[in-house]
């Protein structure tokens, strides 16, 4: 059904009882599926709901020329699916109204006691909303009112906005006489329309229909000034006492002149720009902002651009707010700095919100140079080893967290750096793995202590998919740390976030470590690395001497196999030794010079401390008073007697 | 008391009927009261004595109802006239859109009027109000009364009206000049809407 073309938004009168509908009417239209959705504005007969829904539709095709609106009131609906299950055409029909993008459905007060006709509605309801879709409808009550509605419908109905329009108050009546008295090209004595507007007519229609009356009594010659309004009207007979009445009238010209003078002056007062930014600064003030910006546009001499200069202000505000909310992420006592209620200072939030998230960017990765496949497997460390390739394959699930302790040196670093570089690999560099030294931690747990940003703190480690802490037995007597370290422990193994640990010791032998962080340390997997035997050194220096470009022969490798060391770092060091010494006497590397350079000197010192550490049981033996001959007899007089 | 709150959308305007004792304050509300139909005033709160002198105050809410979307109030009050009732005169005049200045026609009420209206320059000044901010207008009341009793408005002029403000000549009792009067002091109030004008209000 086409809708009245006068149906507009600015031929409407707003006034206190149809403000919020106007509002809202004119919110959905300028952004359809977006504010209200569904809006259901009730309210009496002749109130104007049908003129806003043909203002609805007149600005949003406006606005949107290509949007497709289908106006419709439930009886026309209801017809509609008549004709289409005579015809067997339902499913045309539904898609019909599938192409529609805003349905303005009219007097759906008559659904009651309609089954079918509600059952139909919800389905095009619903189907409305799933795709995005505006609906607007007016009825003379609001949806729980509609007697015997389905439940559903009355919660889908006023799940929007649903709003009322009030009778017109005596403004709004008046100024709606002199709107449409425009529109009709008529002119009246002062004070005519305001009597016909003292009337307080229930609908906007009755009103109208006063004014033709009275219009028609002029037209049949009476004098305009002359004209008796309540006369024509019949209103004489009400209540208050005539004489009473007459004064009232007589002398509510005055007053009435007085304030018709008064409402051209504010009109004219609030008509300029300067109000509308004043609104807006009011509007931003009361949610919070700063508006000196604002405010200093109110100073110009000439008008700005005001509605440019408050959308600007919006959408600083808008950036501002999204700032906000990344800052609170990080660190929720940042959501409220006043940087980010002030759009001046811009630059100065951005920052804020920069450094923010700096500061919870996890540490930094793992050491490229740390990878599984250069880790070389021996007797001494295949259980870590073992453990490392489980986490690898079931990272935060298999062993959480896995603990590997053992000497200086022995690979534990390389081993935990090598886990994290294999989880981040196969996940593509999805997963964030941080690498930290336990001291580092204290540290920056120390820093962020004096600047108030623990918070941060714990975001920054929480972040992380793997988190490495390196010689964590240095937390031992830090109280704090431990604690926040128990914090952001739990919550990664909560969240299935793997931790990897190295220590020099086993838990239980870290001293000052509280109770609980050692049973959870304890919890995963504690894995030792011993030393190298001398299978894995042989190894190790046969990977060493061929990085350094040396020979590797087996007499060589056989011969500094037997040195003894502790830690891997220990045989770089030596091959750098052996090598130099190599150069120096101008001859390869080979078994004896490496014999001559470590053996004599270095062999012969150790040796004698290994063979010792080796024989203890024997030394024990001899220690026993009982089993050693203190005295032995004199030689010659064993001789002698044994000469006899 | 701002005159625009633009949150809530209200214009409210305070006006003060200033002037000294017997001039006829109350009797401009009074006529106010007795023309505004009764939907648009308020209850009007009249502290007397029995002799009907002002004691305190006179207050008159009215409404103007709904202009351009703001809710729209005049609060209009009368002072007392007597000169001890100083501290209510300077209580009341806080934050005033506007004020109305009620002469006494009467020529040997000069006196009286012409210390009336240093006193409220007085008071203006002590608020910390340039008087030559707000909005002022003067009312020559009991002009009905006869020729040797009153000075001419021309006269009246020249003794009161050094900021050459605008001026109505005034019979409260029955009538003429009390709206012209309010008329004129609220266009002045509600001209000053508009920030720029208004002084940085």
């Amino acid at each position: 059904m086409p809708l009245d073309p006068r149906h507009r938004f600015d031929s409407l009168v707003i006034g206190a009882g149809n403000r919020l509908a106007a509002a809202a009417a004119r919110a959905v239209a300028e952004a359809p599926a977006t504010t209200y959705n569904p809006l259901y504005i009730y309210g009496g007969p002749g109130l104007g709901k049908t003129h806003l829904l043909g203002a609805v539709a007149e600005l949003a095709s406006l606005l949107q020329p290509d949007l497709e609106i289908e106006y419709l009131t439930l009886d026309e609906l209801r017809a509609r699916w008549m004709m289409a299950i005579s015809t067997g055409e339902t499913a045309l029909l539904a898609q019909r109204f599938d192409r529609v993008d805003m349905l303005l459905l009219d007097d759906v007060q008559f659904l009651a006691g309609q089954r079918e006709a509600q059952a139909e509605l919800l389905r095009l309801a619903t189907s409305l909303m799933e795709r995005g879709n505006q609906l607007v409808m007016t009825s003379d009550r609001p949806p729980s009112e509609i007697a015997g509605l389905d439940e559903r419908l009355v919660s889908r109905l006023g799940g929007g906005l649903v709003v009322d329009v009030a009778p017109p108050d005596f403004e709004t009546r008046v100024a709606i006489l002199r709107v449409v008295a425009a529109e009709r090209g008529l002119s009246f004595e002062p004070g005519v329309l305001e009597e016909v507007g003292r009337v307080a007519y229930p609908s906007v229609r009755e009103l109208l229909g006063a004014l033709t009356r009275v219009q028609a009594v002029i037209a049949i010659g009476e004098r305009a000034q002359a004209i008796d309004v309540p006369r024509i009207l019949g209103t004489h007979s009400t209540p208050s006492a005539p004489m009473h009445r007459t004064e009232a009238r007589a002398s509510g010209t005055e007053f009435e002149s007085f304030l018709s003078e008064m409402q051209t002056v504010v009109q004219q007062q609030m008509e300029r720009w300067q109000v509308r930014l004043q609104e807006s600064i009011a509007y931003w003030a009361g949610e919070g902002y700063r508006t000196a910006v604002l405010e200093r546009a109110l100073e110009l001499p000439r008008e700005p651009d005001v509605s440019g200069l408050m959308a600007t202000f919006a959408a600083a505000v808008e950036h501002l707010r999204g700032l906000a909310t990344q800052a609170a992420a990080v660190d929720p006592a940042l959501g409220g700095h006043a940087v980010f209620r002030d759009p001046e200072r811009m630059a100065e939030a951005e920052d804020l919100v920069e450094q923010a998230l700096q500061g919870t960017t996890p540490p930094g990765g793992p050491s490229p140079s740390f990878q599984r496949e250069g880790f070389e497997v021996g007797s001494s460390n295949q259980l870590a080893v073992h453990a490392a390739d489980a986490v690898i394959s079931e990272p935060g699930r298999k062993y959480n967290p896995l603990l590997v302790y053992g000497p200086s040196g022995v690979g534990k670093t390389h081993l935990v750096h090598a886990i994290g570089n294999a989880i981040a690999a196969q996940s593509g560099g999805a997963t964030v793995v941080a690498c930290v030294h336990a001291q580092q931690l204290i540290d920056e747990l120390i820093a962020a202590i004096q600047g108030g940003t623990v918070e941060r703190w714990r975001t920054r480690y929480r972040s992380a998919g793997v988190l490495v802490v390196d010689d964590v037995q240095f937390v031992a007597g830090k109280e704090r740390t431990q604690e926040e370290f128990f914090l952001v422990f739990n919550a990664m193994i909560e969240a299935g976030q793997q931790i990897l640990l190295t220590s020099d010791r086993p838990p239980a032998e870290i001293p000052e470590l509280e109770a609980r962080l050692r049973s959870r340390f304890e919890g995963g997997l504690s894995t030792p690395i011993q030393s190298p035997d001398r299978e894995l050194r042989e190894r190790l220096f046969a990977r060493y001497l061929l990085a350094a470009g040396r020979p590797t022969d087996p007499s060589l490798l056989r011969a500094l196999g037997e040195h003894p060391i502790h830690s891997v770092r220990e045989i770089a060091g030596l091959v750098h030794r052996l090598g130099a010494a190599a150069d120096a006497a101008g001859e390869p590397l080979n078994a004896t010079l490496a014999r001559a350079e470590l053996g004599l000197t270095a062999l012969d010192e150790r040796a004698p401390v290994r063979r010792s550490s080796q024989g203890i049981g024997d030394v024990a033996v001899f220690l026993d008073r009982e089993k050693v001959i203190w005295d032995w007899p004199d030689a010659s007089a064993r001789l002698i007697e044994e000469l006899r | 008391m701002s005159l625009v709150n633009y949150a809530t959308r209200e214009i409210t305007c305070k006006i003060v009927y200033y002037g000294p004792g017997r001039s006829g304050k109350t009797t401009n509300l009074h006529y106010i009261y007795g023309q505004v139909p009764s939907d648009r005033k308020g209850q009007m709160v009249s502290l007397a004595t029995q002799t009907d002198r002002t004691l305190f105050f006179d207050f008159l809410p009215l409404d103007l109802g709904t202009i351009s979307g703001f809710t729209t109030r005049f609060q209009l009050y009368t002072v007392p006239g007597q000169v001890y009732y100083q501290a209510t005169r300077k209580l009341v005049l806080q934050g005033a859109d506007g004020v109305v200045f009620v002469a006494d026609s009467q020529s040997r009420q000069l006196a009286e009027n012409i210390e009336s209206f240093q006193d409220l320059h007085a008071n203006l000044a002590d608020h910390g109000v340039d008087a030559r901010g707000v909005p002022l207008v003067i009312q020559y009341n009991k002009q009905d009364l006869p020729g040797d009793l009153i000075l001419p408005v021309a006269e009246l002029e020249d003794q009161l009206n050094f900021r050459g403000v605008p001026s109505y000549s005034a019979d409260a009792l029955h009538g003429p000049g009390v709206f012209e009067t309010l008329r004129g002091i609220s266009e002045l109030v509600l001209r000053r809407l508009s920030p720029t004008t208004a002084g940085g209000r």
